[in-house]
């Protein structure tokens, strides 16, 4: 076990160092200059901001600079927001980002698991097709269909709920951006949790129990669920990738002040700092979330922990 | 001759298997049809109005028989700016599946049917790109493209046109060419990051054919290991590419909307879907047609491929059939 944890330790490692890699030169090629963008700067003026960034380094020296800076988990100071170290911004929008992504999470998980649970106990029925109906149009309708929808219907017409922004500690205002980036994941989720019950629900186990006489739903809670969600759990790492990615788009519509928005701000003005700071925090949230499920897999699927 | 003294096919097996799936027919039908209105109108020259002629006079319109879905912002008709969008947004689908398609069944036919520590290589390859954060790199990716696609509209323009062509005829090919030449950033970007479910799912079905005995045969007739790989194991292998193709689309288009509806993707004035959803969610208030109408279309084909999808994976590879 700790043979494997280690390897996997490394391989995470290794994987953050590419990401970090492939982004910098990503970020190196991207096309204009990041400061050319503001008003003719005279060359002193010019060359002095570029020592102050380490800019008139060669690429090399750049490169392991900021290498090292992140290694030591200070990714330097923001160049859009002269003299903010990238830190302080993601201090403030992290949390916001991260409050967004679990409450998603949660309305995934609570909508997805028990429609695919009574999708799959009522085969074919009217409320299988019409769920699974409806899982395959939350997955078909994007963030940024149902985000505008919800906004106006939710938020102006009925000014039931903010149409947008986000007060951390006003959790009424988390409810549409939470439910646009949830939906689809939802959908899939009751997807697979439907097809691992109908797959636990056909065992021999299953008709011994009935058999004896064991109800229902206590079958299908007490002696299915474990066997069911594998395919659910394996999906909810990929899926968590997926809402910290989607959580661009729902930020962008409902004026979110997460990772997102300073993301795609910073993808115009070209802040690399804050773009591989960013970037980095993602893909580490990617990783930890593949490790979670694995760990999850191994828990309910007794197989996989022997051969692991 | 009688089809039953005939005896079926694998292919026709799979066909009469998917005709009694209603979902994946009426599917099929739909796509038919938006493949055809999006495809043929727009080809057809002068029978829609231009997409990119504003008219600030009519602008916000409400359907008419003039404007059959209205008119939007700018007063530019939105029937034909649905029509030219989805024609690149299909175009999107197609292209970038079609680059990630081959990428993965190249790379999992090699890591299956070399094996060893080859494969291991590759997949441990496969499994990093995995742990990557997609969007962040594909918005990279694009952004780093963009400045070559003025020169290589320029480029396809005149290669298409011909270089004796009028100034209308010129005009013409960049109607359809610039758009489709402004996204190649996101044909590229998107499909090199696209080919690695399909590239699993072909390495598991060659290791599978590569262990029968006709592949066994082939290679006790001498033949080489290309011929072996491409003539006798990949057509063995064909349903489930066909399947996960057909489920790429969905993805791949979605990617591209929402390029698109960041600002990263197709520019103005040209259209796609994710565009035109964009363009029409800044007006929701005053014209909700203006999100209905190419979130209908955008919705509707990607509705249809998925239970395309779904009913070919039922279809093709009846073991796997169980959701």
């Amino acid at each position: 076990m700790f043979k494997i944890l280690l390897s996997r330790l490394l391989q995470s490692i290794l994987v953050l160092y590419l990401l970090f890699t492939i982004t910098f030169f990503l970020t190196r090629a991207m096309p204009g200059n990041l400061l050319a963008s503001e008003r003719a700067m005279p060359e002193h003026i010019r060359a002095k901001v570029e020592a102050y960034y380490g800019l008139n380094k060669p690429l090399t020296t750049q490169y392991a600079m900021q290498l090292g800076n992140f290694v030591q988990g200070d990714p330097g100071y923001s160049y859009r927001l002269e003299g903010r170290p990238v830190i302080e911004v993601i201090q403030q929008a992290l949390p916001v980002s991260f409050q967004l992504g679990i409450t998603a999470m949660i309305v995934a998980l609570s909508i997805g698991i028990p429609a695919g649970c009574i999708a799959a106990a009522r085969k074919n029925s009217l409320i299988d097709t019409g769920s699974m109906m409806l899982a395959m149009l939350g997955i078909c309708l994007p963030a940024f269909v149902i985000g505008p929808i919800l906004a106006e219907y939710f938020g102006r017409k009925l000014g039931a709920l903010p149409a947008y922004g986000w007060e951390a500690g006003t959790p009424n205002t988390w409810i549409l951006p939470a439910i646009t980036l949830g939906l689809a994941y939802a959908a899939y989720l009751s997807r697979l949790t439907r097809a691992g019950m109908l797959e636990t629900l056909s065992q021999d186990f299953v008709r011994t129990a009935r058999a004896k006489g064991v109800p229902g739903s206590q079958i299908l809670i007490r002696h299915c669920l474990r066997g069911g969600l594998i395919p659910a759990v394996a999906y909810i790492g990929p899926a968590f990738a997926g809402i910290v990615s989607g959580s661009l788009v729902v930020e962008t519509v409902f004026q979110v002040p997460g990772l997102g928005r300073q993301f795609i701000k910073a993808i115009e003005t070209l802040d690399v700092p804050m773009i591989l700071c960013v970037t980095m925090i993602y893909g580490t949230l990617v990783i930890l979330a593949n490790f979670v499920t694995d760990l999850a897999g191994a828990w309910l699927n007794p197989r996989l922990r022997k051969s692991a | 001759m009688t089809s039953a003294e005939k005896g079926s096919s694998l292919w026709l097996d799979a066909w009469l298997r998917l005709r009694r799936n209603r979902a994946s027919m009426v599917g099929l039908v739909f796509l038919f049809l938006i493949g055809a209105i999006c495809v043929i109108l727009p080809s057809i020259p002068d029978f829609l109005q231009d997409p990119n002629k504003t008219d600030l006079l009519h602008r916000n319109l409400g359907s008419s028989g003039e404007h059959w879905f209205g008119t939007d912002h700018l007063g530019r008709d939105l029937f034909s700016r649905v029509m030219f969008g989805g024609r690149v947004s299909i175009a999107v689908g197609l292209i970038t599946t079609f680059v990630a398609v081959t990428i993965g069944v190249v790379w999992g036919a090699v890591a299956g049917y070399v094996g060893g520590r080859m494969d291991a290589f590759m997949m441990r390859v496969v499994d990093i790109l995995y742990a990557l954060p997609f969007l962040v790199i594909i918005i990279l990716l694009s952004k780093i493209l963009e400045p070559y696609t003025d020169e290589l509209t320029v480029w396809a323009v005149d290669l298409i046109a011909g270089k004796s062509a009028t100034a209308k005829q010129l005009n013409d090919t960049r109607t359809w060419v610039e758009p489709l030449s402004t996204l190649v950033p996101v044909f590229v970007a998107i499909g090199a990051l696209s080919w690695l479910t399909v590239s699993r799912i072909v390495r598991a079905q060659v290791q599978s054919v590569a262990s029968l005995d006709f592949v066994e045969a082939a290679r006790s007739l001498g033949l080489g290991h290309l011929r072996i790989l491409f003539r006798h194991i990949l057509p063995n292998s064909l349903g489930p590419i066909i399947v996960y193709t057909t489920l790429t689309i969905p993805g791949v288009m979605m990617f591209e909307a929402t390029l698109s509806f960041l600002g990263l993707g197709v520019k103005a004035p040209n259209s796609s879907w994710g565009v035109l959803i964009q363009e029409g969610a800044n007006f929701m208030l005053t014209n909700p047609m203006q999100l209905l109408f190419p979130s209908i279309f955008f919705s509707v084909t990607l509705f249809s491929l998925n239970f395309l999808g779904d009913g070919l994976r039922d279809a093709l590879d009846p073991k796997a059939a169980k959701d």
